[in-house]
């Protein structure tokens, strides 16, 4: 082996978790993880994943560096501990590492390094959490540096072999040329040596410009595609042990109920059946040889609930506490006051006012939660699907009582993510306590789509009430805005509520220059949050807050414009003069959609723009109506990302940006006796393809930021189509989803 | 013991005659191509050939697929040759890529019923759920397999400052 390991001294997984779990105390204590030895060499840890299994040898051998693997016959693996879940970002970072190391593309291959692997190595891989659109936008200076640091002792080595110095040499796709000579060597001929050779010091290193890629900023093909056209890549819930049993659970259909009591004689002796566990104080599980008969005997298991508390709360109970946080002065704070809004609007020529309301909603990740634990005396090691490995491994070590580094997570490709499988590792949590109870035999534990529709972390509901003055020209000079509604941080992390201030709830709103700020230039101003917790669990859904907030915004903005008397377009370029990069991506959509020129007969068109994730974006919607049904023929969408990786990878995500917003506009999550009404994609509807617009997706990046790419369009789709059925209709959508105004998307 | 025959093999399995056929290539044939979505044949994550049809195998009890023809997209190419396999790798289709077996057993049926399909066949033929929403790229890609000329994949306008505004569509992807 030609690792060398760090000795890590103590790490601290303090921060190990960017996203928020429901229970991460574990990490935000002082929490010492061991030495390499104890975690057995770290990179000798044997996956058990079948398609892994050859790039874990790989990894014993011929590292160049912690990023890059060379081997002898010029095969080269980029390692990555960001996690792919379908948002193209294993082939973005590949990209990176490669234009920096000008390896021969076409032998690329990327390996997923595990949490173990990472703490043992002094967290050499820096971040694992992949949530917030930051895979690329916070990772691509040091993985660049690591490409970069690779090939510096790529060409010292073959400099060294050939006695010459490295200014004489250059190199293409992998191949070292020394000109004078005409001698040449591959990167696989030199990669062993290049292995001993000291790495070079970062601050040496000089980036390449983005005007000098070759790779990076190129549509190339994904690199993940070919095993997931043939069903043969594994997911985490494809995983089979020797000797492996399965799990079906039930967690107490009221949120924060109780396991009461089951009995267990009536299923015992169903075929397969091995066990039935109680998992904690709040589950039910099922053991069997397969995973249908652990389900059927947890469906024919009588189970005695204690509900709790929350028994009788229902979506009106909820909504009301929300409705008073719209003009109440307790628990609310201003993010924004300028001016004095209440005597600009209550001066002005003519006022608008709207309450928008928006719902729960679910993520409902296509590969149900599910995770396979294996636990020993002594070891605990689970394969899961995880946006946040380092989180998975804290909650493992935590919930087996073992030290860190007795535990392991494999991490497979997710079948996507949504910010559902961040912070909360729940489902680790409950298979670490299954295999507790079944030591040596592995169990993989899988929930029914009707628990994950019942058990999510919703996107929180919300209400939002805004008035607006215009004068006598019709120019707005006062606009209020005042949130109210459940706070993702009162849940999932109370610590980044200072002095009462919830600002992630108004992510998109934000004043300053920050990664969702608010782009219009209005007078008087004022933002207000009003928190309105719920007992329902809520966390980070896909666009997180800026859904809500882009929606709120822009669609009330409409009703402005329409008060106006002016061109929607135009309004929104007279307040955005002060902020040019949203003006940008609003001119870009704009004359790619053609606004301005009419529309076939019977089409309407809507705008929006907004920020998130550190991207600009902006969308042109053209819709038709028939009686209550809705046809979205097009969507124009344009995105300032900054720097664009992958132009393919970015119009990917642009239009699965599309199908997932239009979630926030045909399903909604509602409870009645403390629990989910909905279970399963009968009674929560999902985008179909005949559903889907034509897409076309504007990239116009700037190149002197890096943005996120996998959320910030969702909040620019919804209000563009409801502003677009604004326009045919005459009067405003304020009461999501459109069901509740008798419409639907057909 | 229950016969059956997938992908041309003869298989016996000592599973209950209810038990869904995805359970048994699943966990009892450790055939994990096919995917769990929701159980109640609503996504078609579970797609699989049975005599040539498109059938939700998670609500498809074992015992009713005796004496067809089961074909699993372990089974629908030996390596990735199908004409839809061959255009969804070359319009890159995939993102999480966990429905997509589902999709290509939903798009190869169609295209065995219907060798030049519309937007309405596509439309009506497929309702499997992407939460990805592949969608666009499904519909070019079912069009490029059926070469009708009328895929439109990803439309991309490129308007970087110095840059010609270009425009890329997704049949022309090319690897450096």
């Amino acid at each position: 082996m030609t690792t060398q390991l760090n000795t890590p001294e103590q790490v601290n997984l303090e921060n190990i978790s960017n996203l928020e779990s429901s229970d991460l105390k574990l990490s935000r204590r002082s929490f010492v993880v061991g030495t390499a030895s104890a975690v057995g060499g770290g990179l000798s840890v044997g996956f058990h994943v079948p398609a892994l299994a050859q790039s874990a040898q790989a990894a014993a051998t011929q590292e160049v560096n912690a990023w890059v693997v060379i081997r002898p016959d010029d095969s080269c693996v980029i390692r990555v501990v960001r996690a792919e879940m379908g948002q193209g970002t294993h082939t973005g970072l590949a990209q990176l590492v490669a234009e920096e190391l000008e390896c021969d593309w076409a032998r690329v291959s990327v390996q997923q390094m595990t949490a173990g692997q990472n703490l043992a190595r002094n967290r050499v891989w820096k971040n694992m959490a992949t949530g917030g659109s930051r895979g690329i936008r916070e990772s691509h200076e040091y993985v660049r540096q690591g490409g970069a640091a690779a090939k510096i002792v790529l060409l010292q080595a073959a400099a060294n072999q050939f006695g010459v110095p490295v200014a004489e040499l250059s190199v293409s796709k992998g191949v070292i040329n020394h000109a004078a000579s005409g001698r040449q060597l591959s990167y696989g001929q030199v990669a062993d040596q290049a292995s001993k050779l000291p790495a070079p010091d970062v601050k040496t290193i000089k980036l390449k410009s983005p005007k000098d890629w070759k790779l990076a900023g190129q549509p190339l093909k994904r690199l993940d595609t070919a095993m997931k056209v043939n069903g043969r890549l594994k997911y985490a819930v494809d995983i089979k042990l020797p000797g492996m049993v399965y799990a079906a659970i039930k967690a107490c259909p009221v949120f924060e109920g109780k396991l009461k009591s089951f009995d267990d004689s009536a299923v015992k002796s169903m075929r397969g059946v091995k066990a039935v566990l109680r998992v904690d104080d709040n589950a039910v599980a099922v053991v069997a040889d397969n995973w249908w008969r652990a389900k059927q005997a947890l469906n024919a298991l009588p189970i005695v609930w204690d509900e709790g508390v929350h028994a009788k709360a229902s979506s009106e109970t909820i909504r009301a506490n929300i409705v008073e946080g719209l003009t109440s002065s307790n628990n609310v704070y201003a993010e924004t006051n300028i001016g004095d809004v209440d005597d600009a609007i209550a001066k002005a020529h003519k006022r608008v006012e709207a309450t928008y309301i928006t719902p729960f909603v679910s993520h409902a990740c296509m590969e149900p939660m599910n995770c396979t634990a294996l636990i020993t005396e002594n070891k605990a090691e689970v394969w899961v699907a995880s946006q946040n490995a380092e989180a998975s491994l804290a909650e493992l070590a935590k919930s087996t009582g073992l030290d860190v580094s007795k535990c392991e997570v494999y991490n497979s490709s997710l079948g996507t993510g949504f910010g559902r499988r961040g912070g909360f590792q729940d489902y680790v949590k409950q298979a670490a306590l299954i295999g507790k109870q079944m030591l040596g035999t592995p169990v993989k534990l899988l929930w029914s789509r009707e628990e994950d529709i019942t058990h999510d972390f919703y996107r929180p509901i919300g209400h939002c009430k805004m008035s607006a003055g215009l004068d006598k020209q019709g120019n707005l000079v006062g606009m209020s805005i005042r949130v109210s509604g459940q706070s993702i941080n009162a849940f999932a992390a109370p610590h980044n509520i200072k002095d009462g201030k919830d600002r992630r709830q108004l992510q998109g709103l934000w004043p300053e220059p920050d990664d969702a700020q608010f782009g219009y230039t209005i007078p008087n101003l004022k933002v207000e949050y009003a928190m309105r917790n719920s007992h329902v669990p809520v966390g980070p859904w896909r666009g997180v807050n800026t859904n809500q907030n882009g929606l709120y915004s822009e669609c009330f903005m409409e009703e402005v414009v329409h008060a106006s008397g002016k061109d929607a377009l135009e309004f929104r370029r007279a307040l955005l003069k002060d902020h040019p990069k949203h003006l940008g991506v609003l001119n870009a959509v704009a004359e790619k959609a053609g606004w301005g020129k009419p529309t076939a007969a019977g089409r309407h068109r809507g705008i929006a723009q907004f920020m998130g994730y550190g991207s600009y974006t902006a969308a042109v919607a053209e819709i038709s109506i028939k009686g209550n049904e809705i046809k979205i023929h097009k969507l124009v969408l344009a995105t300032n990302c900054g720097h664009a990786v992958n132009q393919r990878m970015v119009a990917a995500q642009v239009e699965g940006s599309v199908a997932y917003a239009l979630d926030t506009l045909q399903s909604e999550v509602t409870i009645k006796d403390g629990r989910v009404e909905q279970s399963n994609f009968d009674t929560y509807p999902i985008a179909r393809l005949k559903q889907m617009p034509h897409i076309e997706t504007v990239i116009a990046p700037t190149f002197d930021f890096w943005g996120g790419v996998g959320e910030p369009t969702i909040c620019v789709v919804a209000p563009a189509i409801l502003n677009a059925i604004y326009k045919a209709r005459g009067t405003p959508i304020r009461n999501l989803p459109l069901k509740n105004s008798g419409l639907k998307i057909v | 013991m229950i016969q059956l025959n997938i992908n041309g093999q003869d298989q016996q399995v000592d599973v209950e005659p209810e038990m869904p056929l995805l359970w048994v290539l699943r966990d009892t044939l450790g055939m994990t191509g096919t995917k769990f979505g929701c159980g109640i044949a609503q996504c078609g994550a579970c797609t699989v050939h049975l005599n040539g049809q498109p059938v939700r195998s998670c609500s498809y009890p074992v015992s009713a697929a005796v004496g067809q023809k089961i074909v699993t997209i372990e089974g629908l190419s030996n390596d990735s040759t199908h004409p839809v396999q061959e255009a969804w790798l070359a319009l890159d289709v995939p993102q999480c890529g966990y429905c997509q077996s589902g999709q290509i057993m939903a798009a190869s049926a169609l295209l065995a019923k219907i060798p030049k399909p519309t937007d309405k066949d596509i439309d009506e033929a497929m309702t499997n759920i992407c939460r990805c929403g592949t969608y666009q790229r499904i519909r070019a890609a079912i069009h490029h397999a059926a070469e009708t000329g009328k895929g439109i994949g990803s439309v991309i306008h490129y308007m970087a400052e110095g840059h010609e505004s270009t425009s890329i569509d997704s049949e022309t992807i090319t690897n450096a």
